[in-house]
């Protein structure tokens, strides 16, 4: 026989499922929400979005190659890409190029790399990312551009979002600053002012059916964060309401893209399903209550970045349920 | 000025109250521990290597003082300090030292891909201990090095590499300490811990069975070109008895063994190593001497293989062991 | 339709050789029978060299209460004793028999009739399964009269038979099954018998309808006998998973046995085998064996004698495909790839399954992603990720403490692990380390 027989541990077959599979995967799935962000955005999404992605794989390429000296390149398993997708959806689409780059500096350099690539980032790379911009650049990270400006970049004309509305009236306790709100269809579509990637609920729900089809990612986390939102902030209007209604605060913002792409993340989020749930649900809490007392009128970046922190112990503690634990 | 006052009273009250009870604790609750522990330890080298056989370097230094209050240090020693530690330990204790030998990792086996044809490929997760779990290895000789380096992995002074050609790992012999741990960390036994040998000329001589293969010799001359097939040859030519053969394997027993060389020029698989280059004895001497070999030796095409090449073969191999003398002796 | 709760994974089937008859494999020129063949202590060879044997005679005693005797399954004569690389890839002690002929023991009744009745005592049952070296047939090859002699303290409620073949390719027990359903069923009541319950399950996963079909209705002649239909989800015939998908009681973790929440579970295979043992005195030398592959021209079922090496049924099925890269015995999910195609069949040899080249290696190793694909498909609700990084940084307190040796060694971890990495293979480790540390724990005890 011309080949030696190769011996190995059992099992000797494979799922055939790979790292490269699961990351495009996600990418697909970002596709209807990118559709609609070219479509409301027009010039400013698509140069947004191809700075963002382009800057974050040309990082990692060189951090592997000159400062890591690694042979091989992790490029092609599309982990880059997804960040600088992501990155570019949380940000607002006249946002000048350099900072863009600085971002996607911070998440890949920062977030994922320092602490070895991919699979050793305690923090989503992208969610590092964002933070870092909101906090360093404040005013040019909430400055939303009105949708429909098609042609325009940098000087698009900007306008309030839903959740800065939401947030002054919360602070001023007067409910009738939320008739300025827009209604929740044109939310659920994508008509309003927001960062490329939150401004359609629809689009990411059919991301997110994709993703439970193809089994890359369980409802737990996503289902457990919007029914907490919705619970909380349910009660809050019921008592005040001066908060707003509870589906203004699913469709608003960061939620959905936050719930289904950014907390789902692999390496950040719990390994149980219990784990998760409790991930989900500290989530859900932790964004109502930044976006009804905290400075920011967002919560979703930091609620995820806070309990990407906590992954650790919640994997410690909430363990998978043995077989033969069943009580009887 | 009154708020100060008040402020330095109750901190300074405080402050003494915490103090007393700490030092009520402090007697309360004292372990006495033997004072020479803490000094022994101070003499170790640290490197908490477990070599000598005890949990890191405190549990040895206890040891220590245990067995020197029962009269002797004998059977203590930190292989990674060697003779000069123990002495500074025994006179810390009031005693005199027991001397020991120094000793280094020896790795028993030269199944290297020339010599060992690989007829399978293995293709699991790189460590010898899964490989050891999976089969007999990649090759006929399910006794041999595997390869994967668990020994590398377990030496924590750098002192054994693979060597990519061979596959099989070396020893730095000015690097290893003895202490243990990569013949603990070999599923198969191969590594052992030897003296270093007596010293002639300014080098240690020593010599060993590179080989652990158990199998009968037919079954081990197929697998490996340089096993050990119990022809029993090297006890016949011992004049110290320091060789025993059991299960088809030859043993030198390093306190008997004078490093004469005669065995290693009396093998005909060339399976005994010297750490120094043996005299080659007259070819006069080693023809007939080696000729009847060939038939005894069960393989036949293996020993015919062995047989071409009889005198040259020992020459190389002795003349690679030469560097590593002469790297001890410029030491 | 009723599956185990925890975990579980989909691998493609494969049942190349699905619906092919049982062809009797040629008797084999010489005949090597390993002196281990199950688990427990090796069997004692009690022939020498020279000894004529036949079809039946004992060779080998059993080594201890925990192992089985070993019987020739050809005639002739005992060539030698000597060593054998069998499917662990080391070499062992076993007998080898010159084949003469084919003449059979005279007490072994050879004919086909149905022999339904039996009026033995149920200690006379299990002494006759024990004297004729049955084994669990299902790859583990747990001596079954163990199996059969439940602790006192323990109550065994019911029998459940594995018919589960849950291991992609392999056929030899759902073709056994079509050929063979009322031996099977005598052999499901004498089990009945032998452990004094009345309550016997034939589990079957549903893609063998035909199977289901046909052992529903024979089991309606027999008494108490029930066949429960099957999710397809591997690894549904491991033995707490069949208990858990049958009568839905989970076995708690070691040292409980299944027979803790009262099942006593074998094999289709060895019912069969007991069935031949008690009705008809034939002792265990031969089984079915399913020979596999895609690159494999004829993938058959034969029905094997015992020490038959493996060469000769691959060449029956077509011969050894050119690009082989690795020979498995078992199935590909538990399977050990084998050193060489020499090895003998072996009373737990289920299958001989060819892999081509490219099948058989390993993808390149990513690094952890932390999906937790592992840790949701693991049917022992453990964190495969977790031991196999403790394992390999050595912490084998840690992993003591997250159970490792609850697992069962499936492998549905690494089957679904997209970064293809090796965790099976240091959970084993992990496993068999801290096995060892818990035994030497209580040695010192």
């Amino acid at each position: 026989m011309a080949n030696k027989l190769i011996v190995s541990l059992s099992p000797h077959v494979h799922s055939g499922d790979s790292v490269q599979k699961n990351m495009y995967g996600v990418i697909i799935a970002l596709i209807p929400a990118l559709l609609v962000s070219l479509f409301v955005f027009g010039l400013g999404a698509a140069i947004v979005t191809i700075t963002s992605i382009a800057a974050c794989v040309l990082f990692e390429w060189a951090i592997t190659k000159y400062i890591l000296n690694r042979e091989k390149c992790t490029i092609t398993d599309g982990s880059a890409i997804l960040t600088g997708l992501l990155l570019a959806f949380n940000l607002p689409s006249n946002l000048p190029l350099w900072i863009i780059i600085i971002g996607a500096l911070v998440a890949i350099g920062v977030g994922k790399m320092t602490f070895g690539g991919l699979g050793c980032n305690p923090f989503n790379p992208a969610l590092v990312g964002r933070i870092f911009l909101l906090i360093s650049f404040p005013v040019q990270m909430t400055t939303w551009p009105t949708p429909g400006q098609l042609t325009s970049y940098t000087d698009a004309e900007t306008m309030a979002t839903p959740l800065s509305i939401m947030s002054r009236a919360i602070k001023d306790g007067n409910a009738e600053i939320l008739n300025e709100l827009p209604d929740s269809l044109s939310l659920f579509l994508g008509q309003s002012a927001g960062s490329l990637g939150e401004v359609s609920a629809l689009a990411l729900l059919l991301g997110f059916a994709w993703l439970l089809y193809k089994r890359i990612i369980t409802w737990h986390i996503p289902v457990s964060i919007l029914v907490t939102v919705f619970v909380l902030s349910g009660l809050m209007h019921w008592t005040n309401p001066a908060f707003a209604s509870p589906e203004y605060h699913l469709l608003t913002g960061g939620l959905m893209l936050g719930a289904i792409f950014m907390a789902t993340d692999y390496v950040t989020s719990p390994m149980s399903h219990t784990g998760q749930l409790v991930y989900g649900i500290s989530i859900g809490v932790l964004t109502v209550i930044i976006r009804a007392f905290g400075a920011y009128p967002e919560g979703m970046s930091f609620a995820i970045f806070i309990m990407n922190a906590f992954v650790p112990l919640i994997n410690n503690y909430f363990k998978p349920k043995r077989f033969g634990e069943v009580a009887k | 000025m009154n708020l100060i006052l008040v402020a330095v009273i109750a901190l300074g009250a405080i402050g003494l109250i915490a103090a007393v009870v700490l030092y009520l604790a402090s007697k309360k609750f004292a372990v006495f521990e033997d004072p020479r522990i803490a000094q022994v330890a101070e003499v170790l080298p640290q490197a908490n290597c477990g070599g000598c056989g005890y949990p890191g370097c405190s549990g040895f230094a206890g040891a220590c003082v245990k067995a020197a209050d029962a009269g002797s240090l004998e059977g203590k020693l930190c292989p990674v300090g060697g003779a000069p530690v123990m002495e500074k330990v025994a006179a810390i204790l009031g005693l005199e030292a027991v001397a020991s030998e120094p000793k280094l990792a020896v790795v028993r086996c030269n199944g290297s891909c020339e010599n060992r044809p690989r007829i399978v490929q293995y293709d699991g997760a790189i460590s010898c201990r899964v490989a050891h779990a999976t089969s007999g290895g990649e090759t006929l000789c399910s006794f041999g090095c595997l390869g994967c380096g668990d020994c590398v992995k377990a030496c924590k002074f750098d002192a054994i590499k693979m060597n990519p050609e061979t596959g099989l790992p070396e020893v730095d012999a000015e690097k290893c300490t003895a202490c243990g741990a990569c013949a603990k960390a070999c599923p198969r036994g191969i590594i052992e811990i030897r003296p270093k040998g007596r010293v002639v000329k300014g080098e240690a001589r020593r010599v060993w069975v590179g080989c652990v293969n158990k199998d009968k010799g037919a079954i081990a001359a197929k697998a490996c070109a340089v096993s050990c097939i119990g022809c029993g040859k090297c006890q016949k030519v011992c004049k110290k008895e320091a060789i025993t053969i059991e299960n088809n394997l030859a043993y030198i027993d390093p306190a008997k063994c004078i490093a004469c060389g005669l065995c290693f020029n009396e093998c005909p698989k060339h399976a005994i190593h010297a750490s120094f280059a043996v005299p080659v004895p007259r070819p006069k001497v080693v023809k007939p001497a080696e000729e009847p070999a060939a038939p005894k030796a069960a393989a036949k095409p293996v020993a015919a293989a062995s047989e071409g090449v009889s005198a040259e073969p020992v020459q190389k191999s002795a003349s690679k062991e030469v560097p590593a003398a002469e790297k001890q002796q410029q030491q | 339709m009723k599956t185990f709760r925890i975990g579980g994974v989909h691998p493609a089937e494969n049942k190349l050789s699905a619906g092919k008859p049982i062809v009797t494999a040629e008797l084999p020129k010489v005949a090597v029978f390993p002196l281990s063949q199950h688990i427990g202590a090796p069997a004692v060879a009690c022939v020498a060299k020279g000894d004529e044997v036949k079809v039946g005679t004992k060779i080998a005693d059993a080594g201890g209460f925990v192992s089985a005797p070993i019987f020739s399954s050809v005639s002739g004569k005992v060539a030698k004793i000597d060593t054998v690389i069998d499917a662990s890839g080391y070499r062992k002690p076993a007998i080898f028999i010159n084949v003469v002929g084919d003449e059979w023991e005279e007490s072994i009744d050879r004919s086909d009739t149905l022999v339904k009745e039996c009026d033995l005592e149920p200690k006379a049952i299990v002494e006759k399964i024990k004297n004729a070296g049955v084994v669990g047939m299902g790859g583990a090859c747990f001596p079954t009269h163990v199996k059969l002699t439940p602790p006192p303290t323990a109550k065994p409620e019911c029998v459940i038979v594995n018919a589960v073949e849950c291991e992609p390719y392999l056929t030899a027990d759902h073709q056994l099954m079509l050929e063979h359903p009322d031996e099977i069923l005598v052999g499901v009541t004498l089990v009945m018998k032998a452990v004094n319950v009345n309550k016997g399950y034939i589990g079957i996963e549903n893609n063998k309808p035909d199977a289901i079909k046909l052992m529903t209705e024979k089991a309606a002649q027999y008494p108490n006998i029930e066949v429960v239909p099957l999710k397809v989800k591997y690894p549904q015939g491991g033995e707490k998973q069949l208990i858990d998908a049958v009568i839905g009681r989970q076995v708690p973790a070691p040292p409980a046995l299944p027979v803790s929440v009262g099942a006593i579970l074998q094999n289709v295979g060895t019912m069969y085998a007991i069935y031949q043992a008690v009705q008809k005195n034939k002792p265990l030398f031969e089984r079915v064996v399913t020979v596999t592959g895609k690159s494999l021209a004829n993938p058959t079922n034969f029905m094997a004698r015992m020490g038959t090496p493996m060469s000769q049924l691959i060449d029956a099925c077509g011969g050894l495909p050119e690009d082989t890269g690795k020979v498995i015995g078992g199935g590909p999910m538990m399977g050990k790839a084998l050193m060489n195609t020499e090895v003998p069949i072996c009373k737990g040899s289920s299958g001989v399954l060819i892999m081509n080249q490219k099948e058989s290696k390993r993808a390149e190793i990513d690094p952890c992603i932390r999906c937790a694909k592992c840790v949701s498909v693991c049917p022992m609700g453990l964190e495969p990720y977790l031991l196999a990084t403790c394992s390999s940084l050595a912490d084998w307190e840690r992993d003591e403490k997250e159970d490792i040796t609850s697992c069962i060694e499936c492998g549905s971890c690494q089957f679904t692990c997209p970064s293809h990495r090796p965790l099976l293979d240091m959970i084993r480790l992990g496993k068999s380390t801290v096995m060892g540390i818990i035994r030497a724990r209580n040695a010192k005890k």
